[in-house]
């Protein structure tokens, strides 16, 4: 199928993994060359830098109380005590921002890395093994990609009580199935490669071939895949707290005190809105611009996006 | 082209299999299995063993994937406890009510991001260009619900231009009256969809510029004009047909979103209120029904493309 392909056809060929000749400490300084010339990406991977530093080390610095409500101290205004105001519980909100974005970060990564691994691990061996396991395994991809995603997880997360592990799971659940599509199409090319077919004349276990020979070879697209996955599931637990399906309180998230803002919305309390929605939006186009340079630097072609 | 259109229509048959296969399995899923989520939670113990024995759920589970399939062919796809109701006539009430916000964000999707995407392929790294891109990435990194709230805060909360709330009625003919309210529900919808279908424009268009014809087409005396609209256009408009059927799930899921935002009366409305409320024979219903559609919708623009591109065919 022809999908969506954003590389450039003017641009001169572009390296590809594997087929360097050089030192392989070259191709790291090549990537990393492509990688820092969009200066979007430097500029997304800073915000995740400071993204990180604010929701872990900030309340190192800056301590408040994200346990017990305060009916006293509700819905105020930003000040000097609290920068960024109180919420309808009296929560600070720049406490609240922390404490939110660690969650959001930590779903983030942790189910972008196990859909990685899990959709790795399935498009590899669908595509190297081939024939009818291949034919099953795809068909049960295209099972769970023709499923709204949301509806899934709405369902997962009505089952199961949402907590952060629970929701990790379900959201990768979601969210293996380009990588595992994108590497299964890659493994159909690498498996009738001359030193993989070597391997195999040699003896070489299939699994181990796998392993040694086929996964090394799709690094760049599972990376890819990886960092726009993050991006994704940022945006999926927002839209799961908003319908009231996120980690019950007193736990924090950006989309939970999002849509708790809303109830505010015609009463002008800006600082319930803007904070948590600045925070998501910053932190997905950060990793949406990393993901692109990415893509540009491994000269991946993702089928989507 | 008949070979390739039965291939992929018997790919299409398994691959309905297994949407209603995910189905079953999330129904065995469900505290205290199927019985539990029919009836409800207060139905007493008898009532669940009775309903099991009744309804076959003491037999093998093949046997009951079997009879659930033999409920789907005859379109039975259960009863809502909490509307009492059929999810049949549920679907039948609000589906079209969905299908209209859909379709016409779709339509308003398409004919800003085809012109917007030729725009930035022919001023490619230009500021224009430039522009568009920041705004594409910002579109498609906004949560919907986020684009939704923005957007009340602006014409409704601010501007007093629009409405804050979606067409409220039972009926299709009732939302059309209220098309005003429509405006901000389907601007939602539409941004984050603009912004992918251009940046897939954008490339689309880039590809097929450094192309013969195009070469051919401006060799030839042919204005600027006619190039761009009558060569570049409709080769590069080709695969917003595969990309229309793509991101279907996707935009469903932006559509529940947007429903419950503007309080519109459609399917993802329903669907939120089934999930607060544990309405499993809603939500799964309803996921078979978008699954079948997806499906469908997807090998009916493979078929399209295969029609309009022989290429494709021959893949």
């Amino acid at each position: 199928m022809a999908l969506v392909r954003e590389s450039d056809p003017e641009r001169p060929p572009a390296i590809t993994l594997g087929e360097v000749q050089s030192s392989p400490g070259s191709v790291w300084k090549l990537i990393g060359r492509g990688f820092f010339q969009h200066r979007l990406a430097v500029v997304g991977l800073g915000i995740i830098i400071f993204m990180i530093l604010f929701c872990f080390v900030g309340p190192l610095f800056y301590h408040t109380n994200q346990v017990q409500i305060s009916i006293l101290q509700v819905n105020q205004p930003p000040s000097g005590k609290h920068p960024l105001g109180t919420d309808n519980v009296g929560y600070d909100v720049l406490g609240r921002l922390m404490l939110g974005g660690q969650s959001s970060l930590e779903v983030g990564f942790a189910a972008a890395i196990l859909a990685s691994v899990w959709g790795t691990a399935w498009g590899a061996v669908a595509g190297y093994v081939g024939g009818w396991l291949d034919a099953v395994m795809m068909r049960v991809v295209d099972s769970i990609l023709a499923i709204p995603y949301l509806l899934v997880v709405m369902i997962l997360a009505t089952i199961f009580t949402p907590t952060v592990p629970v929701l990790i799971i379900v959201i990768a659940l979601v969210s293996w199935l380009v990588t595992a599509r994108l590497v299964r199409g890659e493994t159909l090319s690498l498996r009738v490669r001359d030193y993989v077919l070597a391997a195999k004349a040699a003896g070489v276990r299939d699994r181990w071939i796998i392993v040694r020979h086929i996964v090394p070879n799709v690094i760049g697209t599972i990376v890819v895949a990886a960092t726009f996955s993050v991006a994704d599931a940022i945006l999926l637990l927002a839209a799961l707290s908003y319908l009231g399906l996120g980690p019950p309180p007193p736990a924090a998230n950006w989309g939970g005190m999002l849509s708790d803002g809303l109830n505010y919305i015609y009463d002008g309390y800006w600082w319930l809105i803007y904070p948590a929605g600045v925070a998501i939006v910053l932190t997905v186009v950060a990793f949406n611009f990393i993901g692109d340079a990415l893509r540009d630097a491994l000269e991946v072609r993702l089928q989507q996006r | 082209m008949i070979p390739y259109i039965a291939r992929r229509l018997v790919q299409a048959v398994f691959v309905v299999l297994g949407v209603t296969i995910i189905v079953f399995i999330i129904l065995h899923l469900l505290p205290g299995g199927p019985a539990r989520a029919l009836l409800g939670p207060r139905a007493t113990n008898q009532q669940v063993q009775e309903f099991n024995v009744q309804n076959g759920y003491n037999e093998p589970v093949w046997v009951q994937y079997g009879t659930y399939l033999d409920h789907l062919v005859h379109g039975n796809l259960g009863f809502s406890y909490h509307y009492n109701q059929t999810v049949n006539s549920l679907l039948a009430q609000d589906l079209p009510k969905s299908a209209l916000l859909v379709g016409l964000s779709y339509l308003v999707s398409v004919v800003i991001a085809v012109p917007l995407g030729i725009l930035q392929a022919v001023r490619r790294n230009k500021p224009v260009d430039y522009a568009v891109t920041g705004a594409s990435f910002v579109g498609y990194s906004m949560p919907v619900f986020w684009v939704g709230i923005l957007l009340i805060l602006i014409f409704a909360v601010h501007l007093h231009w629009l409405p804050p709330e979606g067409p409220q009625g039972t009926t299709i003919g009732a939302i059309l009256t209220q098309p005003v309210a429509l405006v901000l529900p389907v601007a939602t919808l539409s941004i984050v969809t603009v912004a992918q279908f251009s940046r897939f424009m954008r490339s689309s268009a880039i590809e097929n510029l450094v192309q013969d014809y195009i070469r051919t087409a401006r060799s030839n005396g042919l204005s600027a004009r006619a190039v761009l609209f009558r060569h570049l256009l409709r080769n590069s408009l080709l695969p917003i047909i595969t990309l229309i059927g793509l991101s279907l799930p996707a935009t469903l899921s932006g559509a529940v979103i947007t429903e419950s935002v503007f309080n519109y009366p459609g399917m993802g409305l329903l669907l939120w209120t089934a999930a607060t409320v544990r309405d499993y024979p809603v939500m799964l219903g309803f996921t078979v029904v978008v699954g079948a559609a997806t499906v469908v919708g997807s090998l009916l623009a493979d078929v399209l493309y295969a029609v309009a591109d022989p290429r494709v065919r021959y893949a």
